[in-house]
């Protein structure tokens, strides 16, 4: 998973398609990244995302938890009409940025 | 009502074939000329009634997920997923928005949610012990 660090915030870009397949692979990615020290805000680009079902919605929820338990933010950005959907069906858009 | 069309799939409960499983149903239901939305939203219901089998089903233990998609002349696509799996003990409550059985695992709950959003009608046949057969229908064509 490509990523750009500048300041206090990671940029992840994720890539392909996030389901329960995938789900596991991008949870480690993510977390190693949330890791990094001084991190408080984790944007996922979702621009060469091309799919996402609700498996990619508990990864979402799960890396947002873990960044408000530390004081920081979980944001998004670039997502497809179809990635939208089911973000806006989870409640996902009433506790997290769309940037 | 005719059928015009028919196809059964039936392949081992890995997640590795979540994606054929979507892919190959889209790829049969073009053929009612339905937009990219609609086949973005039969894969993703697709994907949520084929995660549910592997991961609440067959609890990651292998089985077969069975799909039988049905292509009818007025321009509805039906499909049954079906598992031999371990079945709900309460439909209505694993239907709920939010309700899972795996917290510690992210699951979010919303697999049924989505597939009820995505596709016209979802119904949702389980017995215990026997598995679970969920029957997703959604109008590709003629739709007013």
């Amino acid at each position: 998973m490509r990523h750009e660090r500048k300041g206090s915030a990671v940029t992840a870009f994720i890539t392909g398609e996030l389901d329960h397949f995938s789900a596991q692979q991008v949870r480690r990615e993510l977390d190693a990244l949330i890791a990094q020290p001084g991190v408080k805000t984790l944007i996922l680009d979702f621009g060469e995302m091309t799919f996402m079902d609700s498996s990619g919605i508990g990864v979402i929820l799960g890396r947002y938890r873990e960044m408000r338990s530390r004081g920081g933010s979980v944001c998004v950005r670039n997502m497809n009409a179809q990635v939208d959907k089911v973000f806006t069906l989870s409640g996902l858009r009433q506790v997290i940025q769309i940037i | 009502m005719e059928i015009i069309n028919q196809m059964k799939l039936s392949f081992l409960s890995v997640p590795e074939n979540e994606g054929f499983a979507r892919v190959a149903v889209s790829a049969f239901a073009v053929q009612l000329n339905p937009t990219l939305d609609m086949l973005a939203d039969i894969k993703t219901a697709v994907s949520e009634a084929v995660t549910n089998a592997i991961v609440h089903g067959y609890e990651n233990q292998l089985g077969m997920v069975q799909i039988e998609a049905f292509l009818w002349e007025n321009g509805v696509l039906e499909l049954n997923v079906t598992d031999r799996g371990k079945g709900i003990p309460d439909i209505k409550k694993a239907m709920e928005p939010f309700f899972t059985t795996q917290p510690e695992k992210e699951r979010s709950g919303m697999g049924f949610s989505v597939m009820q959003t995505f596709m016209d009608q979802v119904d949702v046949e389980s017995k215990p012990g026997e598995g679970t057969c969920v029957r997703m229908r959604k109008r590709l064509r003629g739709a007013e």
